[in-house]
């Protein structure tokens, strides 16, 4: 069987598998687009004592194909007096970076010997920093090129509002690094794994434990000291992080470039048809992407305590992925409830916070961590 | 295949670097000039040094350029209008651009042709990252921590300024 060998080369078992990943999780991620707008409508109607969508299908699960024909469907408008390029490509811009902050994220641990990421990069959170940054251009530059006041007053908003958050954002997370060692996304689940979720750093392979529990297989649960100290600046880089992160994907309560009640739509209010909705999906791209990123940085990506990984056998490997998916949609399902229960803040007061609050507190952050570290290794 | 890549990007670059001075938009250069630095940061990438390539883009593309493209719109500038070609200002420009090929074929000439003779970053068989941090912290510990105290404060500087001002 020549044919088969070539498959098993090194060079295009690398290659075929990666477009094998790269389809089956554009596939994966955007169906979940699609549900994630129809649970956004669940969520809020169960959040507002309605029905919400329940025509079109068993609970409105067809809705989001009905959504996607009707947007197909309606006149591409394109009103007079706007920028052409900047109008048409904005959309993507808006769309791509979400989609390619995917490529690094480990969404399972291996499966047949395959490592369950697309790319494993050992830059792999600055290229998610370095990415999703660029998302911003989409947002800013279909505000200028409507050639219409309240978009123009988001696109405003948004690359203000992105600057300052990108920066808590990034602040936020260099404890994980200095903690973990690597930049690799891959070697820091497999931290957490060995040694307890950052938010819930409950077991540990070496001794030194306050409480410890040894089981059969060597692995000991319980609290150990240096863990149970790190925990402290880890909690804090988790919500500063959390909480960027909404800023960052534009969400409630940080919606400010689109805040209907005082831009009409912002940024998007001249888009119809398609190109509105790739406005609208790339939003939930990057909520999707950055749930992805929240999850694996501290929630322990696609492990599970008691959970062996895919080394294990196929089944194992299938459970990670599952695992994965599964705490995504719990932090999507967290982004929706807050979007439903907080009102959104002034601009001023959304400024004052990134500045005044979340950059100091995430620069204190990393000092304390240098400080806990520095005490353990003592 | 590397060669190939080399060749795309660099055209890519600089036809998007000639493209920031020739248009006449403020908003088309500053695009073009994004163009440019995604290109740079992948001619990095093409040469093994992603750390330098990621953080180019996240710098320069991701944070400069956007305050630049904020400052643009905030003042809404207007596209340039095409001036009278000025003889002694295009003949003024001739020259230091004649003068700078001149010097820089010079200069390029005159370099060892061997690559050994420029420092180059012992690679360690770790990330590129954990190259360039070890080299920055151990031998140039001293300028790095200056440098990064210098940014601190001038960040720190604006934050404790804007907020003085709001009193």
């Amino acid at each position: 069987m020549p044919s088969l060998d070539l498959f098993l080369q090194p060079e295009i078992f690398l290659v075929w598998t990666s477009a094998l990943k790269t389809l089956v999780i554009l596939g994966v991620v955007l169906t979940m687009v699609a549900y994630s707008v129809w649970a956004e409508r669940k969520v809020s109607a169960f959040i507002q004592d309605r029905i919400g969508p329940n025509r079109v299908g068993w609970a409105g699960l067809i809705q989001p194909i009905a959504d996607g024909v009707k947007l197909l469907l309606k006149e591409n408008f394109v009103p007079g007096g706007v920028n052409k390029f900047f109008f048409s490509i904005a959309p993507s811009l808006a769309m791509i970076p979400a989609i390619l902050v995917l490529a690094v994220l480990p969404f399972g641990s291996s499966l047949f010997g395959v490592p369950m990421v697309i790319a494993n990069l050992d830059i792999g959170v600055l290229w998610v920093f370095a990415v999703s940054s660029l998302g911003v251009y989409g947002i800013v530059l279909a505000g200028w090129s409507s050639n219409s006041k309240y978009p123009f007053l988001g696109g405003i908003r948004s690359s203000s509002q992105m600057i300052s958050y990108e920066l808590s954002l990034g602040l936020s997370v260099v404890p994980v690094f200095m903690i973990t060692g690597t930049l690799n996304l891959g070697e820091i689940v497999q931290y957490q794994v060995d040694n307890g979720w950052m938010v819930f750093p409950a077991w540990f392979q070496s001794g030194g434990g306050l409480l410890e529990i040894t089981t059969d297989n060597g692995s000991m649960f319980g609290l150990n000291l240096g863990q149970s100290l790190l925990w402290i600046p880890m909690m804090v880089s988790f919500v500063i992080f959390l909480i960027a992160m909404f800023a960052e994907t534009n969400r409630v309560p940080f919606d400010l470039p689109e805040a209907e009640q005082e831009l009409v739509g912002g940024y998007h209010t001249e888009y119809s048809s398609m190109r509105f909705a790739l406005f609208f999906l790339g939003e939930y791209a990057a909520m999707i992407a950055g749930a992805g990123v929240i999850v694996t940085l501290f929630l322990g990506g696609w492990s599970l305590p008691f959970i062996p990984d895919g080394s294990q056998g196929w089944f194992w490997g299938l459970v990670n992925i599952g695992t994965f998916f599964a705490k995504v949609a719990a932090i999507i399902f967290f982004f929706l409830w807050v979007r439903w229960t907080l009102p959104r803040f002034r601009f001023d007061q959304l400024m004052k916070l990134g500045w005044y609050v979340f950059f100091e507190v995430a620069l204190l952050n990393i000092f304390l961590t240098a400080g806990i570290l520095a005490y353990l290794q003592s | 295949m590397l060669t190939i890549l080399f060749w795309v990007f660099s055209v890519l670059m600089l036809a998007s670097a000639a493209a920031v001075v020739l248009f006449r938009n403020p908003v088309n250069s500053a695009m073009s000039l994004v163009l440019t630095f995604l290109a740079l940061a992948a001619l990095f990438v093409t040469l093994d040094a992603f750390f330098i390539g990621v953080i180019q883009v996240l710098v320069y593309a991701g944070a400069v350029m956007v305050l630049f493209l904020f400052i643009i719109m905030l003042l809404d500038l207007k596209a340039e209008t095409r001036r009278r070609l000025n003889i002694a200002a295009l003949a003024g420009g001739i020259a230091v651009l004649g003068g700078f090929v001149v010097l820089i074929t010079h200069v390029v000439k005159s370099l060892p042709a061997s690559a050994d003779h420029f420092p180059t970053l012992a690679r360690t068989g770790y990330s590129d990252a954990y190259d360039i941090g070890m080299t920055l912290f151990s031998d140039f510990n001293l300028p790095f921590q200056i440098i990064g105290v210098l940014l601190l404060v001038s960040t720190i500087g604006v934050v404790f300024l804007s907020r003085r001002s709001l009193r």
